[in-house]
């Protein structure tokens, strides 16, 4: 990526300024503990030709933080909006570290949240050398200078200039070390829309992903991986495969059977003709129903618990007592962009490109994978065409893939690792499938005397290389959303009972989130129409009063819905609120029946996620998120058949949202003075149960298995 | 061999005519801009023209288009697709992006159909065309736009 960097800060001579900075981690950072030291950081290089680039040290998926980093620079730096520029940081942890995780890698909508002081302090470092390198040229006070919108002034002399000729002698400054930053209202760029900085690459042609990658002698591989989770290859004849013209190797590599060939399409025709063998005695054989049946055995046992509060007893005993059990399946991420990378290796040294979310652990792993030292492993951070948790790999399986193929070609080479739509749907990494189990109990005036709920699924980072994170605990992304909870019940307990399956599982939007809200706010909506009370008023009735941000949601998307019940014209109203992310979000569903099919009219949405850097995105995020959690709900699920072995293979039988199917979607964002938090993830929670609840409201029907169709076209 | 028009240059290619478009295009003329999702006519993220009128290049073997015009993001030229990626531009539609070549090339091809398209117009035409993204608000919204500025 071309930049360098120096402990001192800043790299004289023609390049401009490069700004490099050491800041202290400040408050407030995320809910997680910073575990690294704070090293270096370089994020901001200014060009004599006045463009300001922006180092981002978080993939851009979709999420928009190439903009939204940039925004942070250009705010303190004051610069124009039009001199921005966004470029991705290369694979660096000391550098580019997640200051929520201690490493480098983008997840749990932790982009700004971690960010906010971090790339501000670097624009106002920046500005303030502008303004010293100017102060010094023109002989006049800094104090008298300002900067707006891209322009140096000092209004006493009339003398003003552009960031680039001054960059060079900017560079010579020393770097501030703690710099001042503006105060909320002095804002000039937060708060207000930005247009995207990828907007017009990806809507020409142009931007480049990980498949647009092509290098001279670079092979493409496909791999054919286990039909079942867990099978081992047994045998292989590939001769079939190798008279495939463009056909150029077969090797066998850990995860599967590689071929090797010019070109995509021979590539696809070599897998075709390979004939497999597999040894299935340590693979997942159970059919989906079998794994139901023992994770709601499971729950029924009641699991472990995770949180409790007040005396239970009474539920039992409780005038009128509600259960339910649901079920949720498997689910795969579908990024538009199946998963792929590029790795070429050079004399004992590998260089990468492609969407890696977690370039630490991909870096390491593939190091570990080519028995070479974690600094001759470089990666290129590229565009990824969607990832929705699928390319934040702890297990970096995909980047090990890669390097196993390099590996086993014998040779150094350039080689570009392709998964098809198929082998993403059955690849596993799913949302793990999920039984809850939930109870609680009204007295003869309606009040929850007790609320019950057990979750019973495979945890995300148990048997993975991140499981020391749970430092022995319980998993908390197995029930998250379940616990936590604002409402005031008399009495709760929180179990969580943990299943096994060589079925691999990981993160996918909004992780524990994705079937805890859906559970709790369906059941919930359940228990106040019998305990007579209204969707809205109800959940109000619950919060405490020190709950002001959940209040505020929920207040919010009723008045904009123009709330007046569960039905009014034929139409039903279900409303569901999630905190997630460190996000309020509640969001109202307005839904027709359309021959016995839900079909979602329209969508309020209303989120306090603190600051609002750029209200643009964040509306994005949410009909996005909104759009990503209906198809889901809808349509989708990963079945295994009796015997093992994923029933779904492309988009025919695993469905996505369409658009004659997506809602009008309005957004309120609260005004907050609060630090930013997550809206990558927090759009999705709350539509699944807001449209079952206004589903319930127009038809009666309780939904407690998802999807709500089939799977398959309608 | 095998010899069509790709955005204005002729291309006689020697190869297998069941090959697919989309891999022609990509891996043999280098033409990234029409992607890859599913490789099964499902999800338009591969849409190109074929003499004027949008295809799924996934499945569409090179062998059945002899003597075609085909038309890739790259080469897309007329005032329709000039309003749709003005309008694309004008309220950010694209978020991961992947999708979003298809997507304009289905919406210039129901513009150039239906200068003035209503809400169901659009569902029609463009429910082939998967965003995982979920843009379609902003897709509804832009094909708006670019017909209002079409029409002046």
């Amino acid at each position: 990526m071309g930049i360098l960097t120096t402990r001192r800060g800043f790299l004289a001579g023609g390049t401009g300024l490069v700004l490099a900075l050491t800041l202290p981690v400040g408050r407030g950072r995320a809910q997680m503990t910073v575990t690294g030291p704070f090293a270096p950081n370089a994020f901001v290089r200014i060009g004599t030709d006045d463009l300001v680039t922006v180092t981002i040290k978080h993939i851009e998926m979709g999420q928009g933080p190439y903009t939204g980093l940039a925004t942070l620079v250009a705010e303190e730096l004051d610069a124009d909006w039009a001199q921005m520029r966004a470029e991705a940081a290369p694979a660096d942890d000391t550098l580019y570290a997640n200051l929520a995780f201690g490493a480098q890698g983008t997840g749990g909508s932790t982009a700004i949240a971690n960010s906010f002081m971090q790339m501000r302090k670097a624009g106002a470092a920046a500005r303030a050398m502008l303004v010293a390198a100017a102060a010094q040229e023109w002989d006049v006070p800094a104090s008298e200078i300002t900067v707006k919108a891209g322009v140096i002034a000092h209004s006493g002399s009339g003398r003003s200039s552009g960031f680039g000729a001054l960059a060079n002698a900017a560079a010579t400054q020393p770097v501030p070390e703690d710099p001042p930053v503006k105060a909320q209202a002095d804002f000039a760029l937060i708060g207000t829309d930005r247009p995207k900085l990828d907007t017009v690459s990806k809507s020409n042609g142009t931007a480049q992903f990980t498949m647009d990658v092509y290098r001279d002698g670079m092979l493409t591989v496909l791999v054919a991986h286990p039909p079942k989770f867990g099978a081992t290859l047994a045998g292989v004849d590939d001769s079939a495969a190798l008279a495939v013209k463009g056909v150029r190797m077969v090797r066998p590599i850990p995860s599967g059977v590689a071929v090797y060939a010019t070109n995509t399409y021979a590539a696809l025709k070599g897998r075709d003709a390979l004939v497999l063998d597999w040894d299935d005695s340590a693979a997942e054989t159970r059919g989906t129903e079998d794994m139901f049946a023992a994770f709601a055995e499971a729950a029924a046992q009641g699991g472990q618990t995770v949180e409790e509060e007040g005396d239970l007893a009474p539920l039992d005993a409780a005038a009128t007592v509600l259960s339910a059990e649901y079920r949720f399946p498997y689910l795969a991420h579908a990024p538009m962009e199946p998963l792929d990378a590029v790795i070429e290796t050079r004399g004992g040294k590998a260089e990468m490109w492609f969407g890696s979310q977690f370039p630490s652990f991909d870096r390491l792993a593939v190091a570990e994978a080519l028995g070479i030292a974690p600094p001759d492993v470089s990666i290129n951070v590229l565009l990824a065409g969607g990832s929705f948790g699928r390319r934040a790999q702890g297990s970096a399986h995909l980047a090990v893939e890669a390097a196993e193929v390099a590996k086993a070609a014998g040779r150094d080479g350039t080689f570009k690792l392709v998964w098809t739509r198929e082998d993403d749907l059955r690849g596993g990494y799913y949302r793990p499938m999920t039984v809850h189990r939930l109870r609680a109990g009204l007295d003869a005036d309606g009040k929850i005397v007790g609320w019950e709920n057990v979750v019973a699924n495979q945890s995300i980072l148990a048997g993975t290389p991140m499981e020391g994170m749970l430092q022995g605990g319980p998993d908390n992304t197995s029930f998250e959303g379940s616990t936590g909870l604002p409402y005031r019940f008399a009495a709760r307990r929180i179990g969580w009972a943990a299943m096994e399956s060589p079925v691999s599982v990981l993160w996918w939007r909004s992780v524990g989130h994705t079937h805890t809200a859906y559970a709790v706010e369906t059941f919930l909506d359940e228990v106040l129409e019998a305990a007579g009370q209204d969707p809205v008023q109800g959940r109000l009735d619950l919060l405490a009063a020190e709950s002001t941000r959940e209040r505020a949601v929920i207040e919010e998307a009723a008045r904009m819905a123009g709330w007046q019940g569960r039905r009014r014209d034929g139409k039903g109203y279900g409303i569901a609120y999630a905190k997630s992310f460190g996000s309020y979000v509640a969001q109202v569903a307005e839904v027709e029946d359309r021959s016995g099919i839900p079909h979602v009219t329209r969508v309020w949405c209303a989120i306090d996620c603190g600051i609002a850097v750029n209200p643009n995105v964040i509306r994005a995020q949410m009909e996005g998120g909104i759009g990503y959690g209906l198809g889901t709900a809808l349509h989708s699920r990963i079945t295994l058949a009796p015997g093992g072995g994923i029933e779904q293979s492309n988009f025919h039988d695993y469905r996505m949202l369409r658009i004659n199917e997506m809602p009008a979607v309005e957004v309120s964002i609260i005004a907050s003075d609060q630090d930013p938090t997550g809206v990558g993830e927090p759009g999705v929670p709350p539509i699944a149960p807001a449209m079952a609840n206004a589903w319930r409201a127009l038809t009666g029907q309780k939904q407690y298995q998802l999807p709500f169709l089939g799977g398959a076209m309608a | 061999m095998t010899s069509f028009r790709v955005n204005g240059r002729d291309h006689d290619l020697d190869l297998d005519p069941d090959m697919p478009l989309l891999w022609v295009l990509r891996d043999e003329l280098r033409l990234t801009g029409t992607k890859f999702g599913c490789g099964i006519a499902q999800c338009g993220a591969c849409t190109v023209m074929v003499d004027g009128m949008p295809r799924r290049s996934c499945v569409t073997p090179i062998g059945q288009i002899e003597g075609s015009e085909v038309t890739t993001i790259e080469g897309m030229d007329g005032s329709e697709v000039k309003a749709v990626q003005a309008a694309w531009t004008a309220i950010d539609v694209p978020q991961c992006g992947w999708c979003q070549s298809g997507q304009i090339l289905s919406a210039t091809a129901l513009l150039q159909q239906v200068p003035s398209p209503s809400d169901d117009d659009i569902d029609n035409a463009m429910a082939g065309n998967i965003c995982r993204c979920a843009t379609y608000v902003r897709i509804r919204q832009a094909i708006h736009d670019a017909a209002r500025t079409l029409e002046g």
